[in-house]
Parts: structure tokens; sequence; C-alpha cells
């Protein structure tokens, strides 16, 4: 499937029905950001997602937010949605507990090319909430290490309590042969690793120019100096995802607020290829 | 091309009432005419005429019996196709969890428009890629699109505020309708041209009692159309403009321009082709049922663009720049055409005249070329 077309449904649909699904765990992965784990129910038999998807979570009566999924596309009947509480919708899905019913559409957008990697060097680089939409990226290669060759985790939390999935962060490294740098904005006494922003990492790694696919998330001024620091180091445009965010109301095109220049960032991307929007990048207020 | 009578025209009405139809169509409320529920050709604004100028309109009697002698009102169709507010579902708690109803149960009446101008109708048309044309298509907006039966009507003049000519929207109506009408009054003689779009037109037409239009008569409406074309004053120079407004960003003309602009949103309210909503969740005093509303938005409020780190387009030159730039620039990457019809609503209902063909004529004067 080629990037244009994986967020093309076959034939067209209503985007809009909601489905009530339970929620059967909930992890806090750190003081204001967690996991939830969602039990599908009947809409597990139908439900498939690309890693980079996103779902519209709604909370009864508050409303909807914007979601990746988080976790792994091959499980089916259940998915994890990595939260950070920011505001009234994000702070009732902090309310939830095991048991509680939210309700849950989607998956909706364009994921990352995972293909487009196989073969070749990848190099991932995330900030904050943006390690979440990139987990199931994750996932997706280490079930077939071997297609690709060197993975590259980039990783910049606000300080070491911030840091998400830490454990598997450690497997990862450890188990799966995966290049794993963490950096935190601002350390702490326990702190041995690095400190300042995810940029700073690109100095501890070579980069094979030419066989390297970079998928990028997070603040976007984050990723600006993420794909500058990337050109510096000979990486082909092409060869360069980011997911961007805007608000998002309808998740399929109708609502209008999530227009970045030409492109609906919910069906358009949110994962795009830099050269489609890299003229868009430095436009303030657009 | 048949002839209906101006004393006629009724028969056309009854006849859609008959079929079950519930008519829209333009008639005098509060200073204004606007689209509403109509009767019979009796409630038509018939003799009269409007003016319109950068944020003026006012009604005048007009000197002869024209029904459509007007030009388009602060009410675009889209009211009825996209309502200004729509109960999406509703929710009820049960047990842990909730249940979710469809918001809309009332089966929707066949509502048949009548005297959809030439530039509207390709307001539908554009409101139908947005809403019908993409991977995700609008049940609501589609059950009502099904449901129309369009009356177009030609318009034989050009209001102050239209550029329909610039745009190739009009004054006359090439697709999209069912029946169009042009209207023809020469000293007494007072009659409809009429030509079906579609096989239902054509029975609507063929079962009134008509006839053929002779040559002179189909004449006297086409020069009528193409009069209105030729006298319109008011031109939008559209060329290259997609590439023009994505180099003028930085524009300074957008600094200027915010000066007046008032971001009161009246110019996406009552623009035909603006699509924008936002949602609004709220629960009843128990907290047992829930329901979600769309209602209309516009790029111009502040929260349009509200993140969790702030607003992206907290200015409102960015918020001017953003409507401009869609309509004319980004709305054709997005959907193959220009997002603007010429139909100068927005000019005549800025309250502070903001006409958008002068401001593209004024980056263009000043502006980056390519
Ligand atoms: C494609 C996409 C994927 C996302 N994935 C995640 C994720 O995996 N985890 C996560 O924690 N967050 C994610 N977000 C951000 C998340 O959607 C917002 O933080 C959330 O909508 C904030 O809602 P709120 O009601 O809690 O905040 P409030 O600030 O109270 O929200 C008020 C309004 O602003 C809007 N809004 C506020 N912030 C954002 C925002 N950043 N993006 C879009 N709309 C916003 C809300 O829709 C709401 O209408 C994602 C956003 C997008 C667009
Ligand atoms: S932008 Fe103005 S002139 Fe163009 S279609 Fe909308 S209201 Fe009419
Ligand atoms: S001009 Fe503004 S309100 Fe109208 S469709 Fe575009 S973004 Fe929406
Ligand atoms: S979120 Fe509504 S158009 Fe993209």
């Amino acid at each position: 499937m080629t990037h244009e077309t994986m967020n093309a449904p076959a034939a067209p649909r209503e985007g809009v029905r909601l489905h009530p699904v339970t929620v059967k765990k909930v992890i806090w992965e750190t003081d204001d950001t967690f996991t939830l784990q969602i039990d599908l129910g009947a809409l597990g038999n139908t439900f498939n997602f690309l890693p980079g998807q996103f779902n519209m979570l709604y909370v009864f009566g508050l409303g909807e937010a914007a979601i990746s999924i988080s976790s792994d596309a091959s499980q089916t009947g259940t998915l994890a949605h990595t939260i950070h509480r920011v505001g009234t919708v994000t702070s009732g899905l902090a309310q939830v507990k095991r048991g509680d019913v939210i309700g849950l559409r989607g998956p909706f957008g364009a994921g990352w090319p995972i293909t487009a990697a196989r073969g070749k060097d990848v190099c991932i680089v995330a900030g904050g909430i943006g390690l979440a939409p990139l987990r199931p990226v994750m996932y997706a290669m280490l079930r077939e290490r071997t297609a690709f060759e060197r993975i590259i985790l980039l990783y910049g939390a606000r300080s070491p309590l911030d840091i998400l999935y830490r454990v598997e962060l450690e497997e990862w490294a450890k188990e799966h042969n995966v290049e794993v740098l963490v950096t935190v904005d601002r350390g702490d006494s326990s702190w041995k690793g690095y400190i300042g922003v995810v940029t700073t990492l690109f100095s501890y790694i070579k980069l094979d120019a030419r066989a390297t696919v970079g998928y990028v998330c997070g603040p976007e001024t984050m990723m600006k100096y993420t794909i500058d620091e990337m050109g510096r180091r000979g990486l082909a445009e092409d060869q360069i995802y980011l997911s961007m965010e805007r608000n998002m109301k309808c998740a399929v095109g109708f609502c209008g607020h999530c227009q970045y220049g030409p492109e609906f960032i919910c069906k358009d991307g949110p994962v795009f290829a830099l050269p489609r929007i890299r003229h868009l990048l430095d436009r303030k207020e657009l | 091309m048949v002839i209906i009578e101006s004393t006629e025209l009724n028969h056309l009405l009854e006849g859609l009432i008959s079929r079950g139809y519930l008519l829209v169509g333009p008639t005098v409320r509060s200073g204004a005419i606007v689209y509403d529920e109509i009767r019979s050709a009796e409630d038509l604004p018939r003799g009269v005429g409007d003016e319109q100028l950068p944020a003026r309109y006012s009604l005048r009697r007009r000197d002869d019996a024209m029904f459509f002698g007007y030009g388009v009102g602060p009410v675009s169709w889209k009211k009825f196709l996209y309502p200004p507010r729509l109960t999406m579902f509703r929710a009820t708690k049960a047990g842990k969890g909730f249940t979710i109803t469809p918001g809309e149960t009332e089966p929707r009446p066949r509502t048949a428009f009548v005297g959809v101008r030439p530039c509207e109708l390709n307001g539908i048309i554009m409101q139908d890629k947005v809403f019908l044309g993409g991977p995700y298509v609008d049940g609501a907006y589609k059950k009502a699109r099904d449901n129309a039966f369009i009356v177009a009507v030609n318009c034989t003049e050009s209001g102050a505020n239209c550029f329909c000519a610039s745009m190739g929207t009009g004054p006359g109506v090439t697709k999209g309708f069912d029946i169009a009408l042009t209207e023809v009054l020469q000293g007494k003689r007072h009659y409809f041209t009429a030509e079906a779009g579609t096989s239902l037109g054509k029975e609507v037409l063929g079962a009134l009692s008509t006839r053929e239009a002779t040559d002179p008569e189909a004449k006297a409406g086409l020069d009528a159309v193409a009069r209105a074309g030729t006298s319109q004053v008011k031109r939008m120079d559209v060329r290259d403009l997609p590439q023009l407004l994505n180099d003028n960003f930085e524009n300074p003309r957008w600094d200027d321009v915010a000066k007046r602009c008032l971001a009161c949103t009246n110019c996406t309210m009552v623009c035909p082709t603006c699509f924008c909503s936002t949602v609004e969740d709220s629960t009843d005093l128990t907290g047992t049922h829930a329901e979600r509303t769309r209602k209309w938005d516009s790029c111009f409020t502040m929260d349009f663009t509200k993140v969790a780190g702030g607003n992206i387009r907290p200015s409102t030159r960015a918020r001017y720049r953003q409507w401009l730039t869609h309509k004319l620039s980004n709305w054709m990457n997005q959907f193959g055409t220009l997002g603007c019809v010429g139909c100068g609503r927005c000019i005549t209902w800025c309250p502070s005249g903001i006409d958008l063909t002068a401001e593209v004529d004024a980056i263009r004067g000043n502006g980056v070329h390519a």
C-alpha cells in the first residue's frame, strides 16, 4: 500500500459512528500520562489500524479528543491509547477506571509508511507524548526485526519522571538491538543520562544518510529542529516523515478545523512525507 | 424549452406540492429576502427588489411585477442541506456503559428549492464535493441532498456586489438543476422559459400545460441573462489566483485588512460554500442523557485552532488570511475549484464593508508574483 492510499477507505463511508468500548486496564505511565487498554468487544472483529493512525475518544457528555493508537497493530480485539492530561476531555479520560465505558470512533488518517523503511536504517525521533504514535512502529518493526537494519530511537522527555514506557525502552535496547538514546530537559539527582533537547542526541550517533528513513513526532518546534538536523546529516527530505497536530472536531474532513494550508491533517495526515509540507513548516500562524 | 406564463407559475408550485414536496423559496421577512417555507406564488417577493453595496442591504419596491427581481439575500441554501445546528447523537447511561442513538430520527421532508440562483447552485455543487466527494460521506447532508428538487432561476439583473461572471458561476445555470427558469418581462408580456435538467424535472414540467417556446421568446430570455453578465460591474481577477495567494503569505495587505476586520464571522455564516463546524457536548441535569450538537463554526473565531499549547491563529491578520487563502487558493488543491462563487454576500454583510475582490486587487498590486 502506498502512503497516499493508506487512508482511503474502499468505499465512501460515514465516519461518524461512535462505539461504546470498555476500558480493561488503566496504566499510569507518569504523573500526568496514562495508558488505557481497551476491549473492543464486537467492534474488534472488524477493527484494523495502521501504526500512526488515531481514534476519537469520547467521554460521556464531555466531548472528544483525537488520540493516537499506541499499541501493537497485530493484536486483535484490543488496543491501547496513551494520553497526556492537558484539558477537559483528557482530564475526563484520566478519571476512567477499569470496567468503565468510553466512546470510540476510528481509525482515522494516514499512518507511518513502514514498508518504506524495509532493508534500511530507521531513525525515530520522539518528543514527549509524541512517542505514543511511534510505539506501534516499534512493535511492527520488532516483529520482523531482520527486515530492518539499524533501528535508532532518539527520545526526549521533560524530566526523568516523564519518560514513557521505561521498561519497554530498556527491553528494546537490550533484547532487540535497538539503539535507544533518551534525553531530558531537566535532570534530577538520580539521572545519569543525557540532558538537553532531543536534537543534541544526534551528536552521539552516526547516520548512514543514504540508507536511513526518519520518523519524527513531537512538538512542532522540536520537529523543525529535528528535520534541520537530519538535513544537515544528509538525509533526503523524501526519507523523512512527520506526524502533525491541529485542533480536530470531526476527523473526516468536514469540520475544517485541522486545515494546514491545503492539507486536512485528519485525512491527508497526520503523517506526512516531509516534501509535501516542507513549505508550510516555516509559516507562522498558518 | 417551454413557456410557463407568469400567471401559471403557481401551477408549477402546486405540481411540486402534489408530489409531496415541501416548498422553500424566497420571501420577505423583516426587511430582507430570505429562503423559508412558502405555500404558493403569493409568498414570493413579487415586485420587490434590493440594493446592495459593501455593508449595505435594503429592499425597494420595483416598478414592475417581477417575481425574481432581487439579488441573493443573507440566507443561503446551505441552511437546508447543512443545517446551522444538528443533533448528531444522543447517549443514555445504562449500567456502567451507555447506548447511542442517532440524532436525526425524523425522516427529512422532500424539499423543493425554488429560486436557486446560478451562483448558489454552484455553491451547492461545491459543498457536495466537501460532504459527499471524499472518502467519508456526511449522512445527514446526503439525505437532505437526495431529497432536494432544484428549481433554478437564472439571473437577469446583476447587483453591485455580484461577480459571478468572473468566477464562471453565473448569471446562467449550466448544470445541477431539475428545472431552470428564466423570467422575462417585456411591457405587458410576462412569462418564464423553462428547461428540464433531469428526467424528474421533465416529468414535473410535462404535467403542466405548457407549450414550446418560440424562437423570439427563448431569445428574449437568453438575452436578458447575457445582459446580466455584461452589465456586471464588480470583477474578480482570477488569473493565477491560487498561486498569487500562496506566494503572498507575508503580504503587508494582511495587516491593513486586519485593522478593518472585526472577526465577526458574518462572512463565513452567509457564504454558501463555507462548511466549517464545531461540536458541543452536553448532559442533562441528572447526567444520564447526553447529546452532541454540530454547529456552524468559522475560522474567524479565537478557539477555532485551539490546541493544548494555545491558539494557532491568534491574530485577526492570520484569520482573515486563512479565510481568503482557503477560498481562493487552498480550495483548489482540496476540491479542484476555487471556493468562491461570486455571490457577493460576504461584501454586503461585512459590517466594515470589506470587499474580497478589492483585497485581491491590492495583493496583486503590491505583491509577490511568480
Ligand atoms: C492526530 C492527533 C493525535 C493525537 N494523539 C495524542 C495522543 O496519542 N495522546 C495525547 O495525549 N494527545 C494526543 N493528541 C492531542 C490531543 O488530541 C489533545 O491534547 C486533546 O484534544 C486536548 O483535549 P482536552 O479537551 O483535554 O483539552 P482542552 O484544552 O480543554 O481542549 C479544548 C479544545 O481544544 C482542542 N484541543 C486542545 N488541544 C488540542 C490538540 N493538541 N490537538 C487537537 N485539538 C486540541 C480540543 O479538541 C477541544 O476542542 C493528538 C492530537 C492529534 C491531532
Ligand atoms: S466568499 Fe463571498 S462572494 Fe464568494 S461565495 Fe462566499 S459569500 Fe459569496
Ligand atoms: S473560509 Fe474559513 S470558515 Fe470558510 S470553509 Fe474555509 S476555513 Fe472554513
Ligand atoms: S478534523 Fe475536521 S476536517 Fe480535519
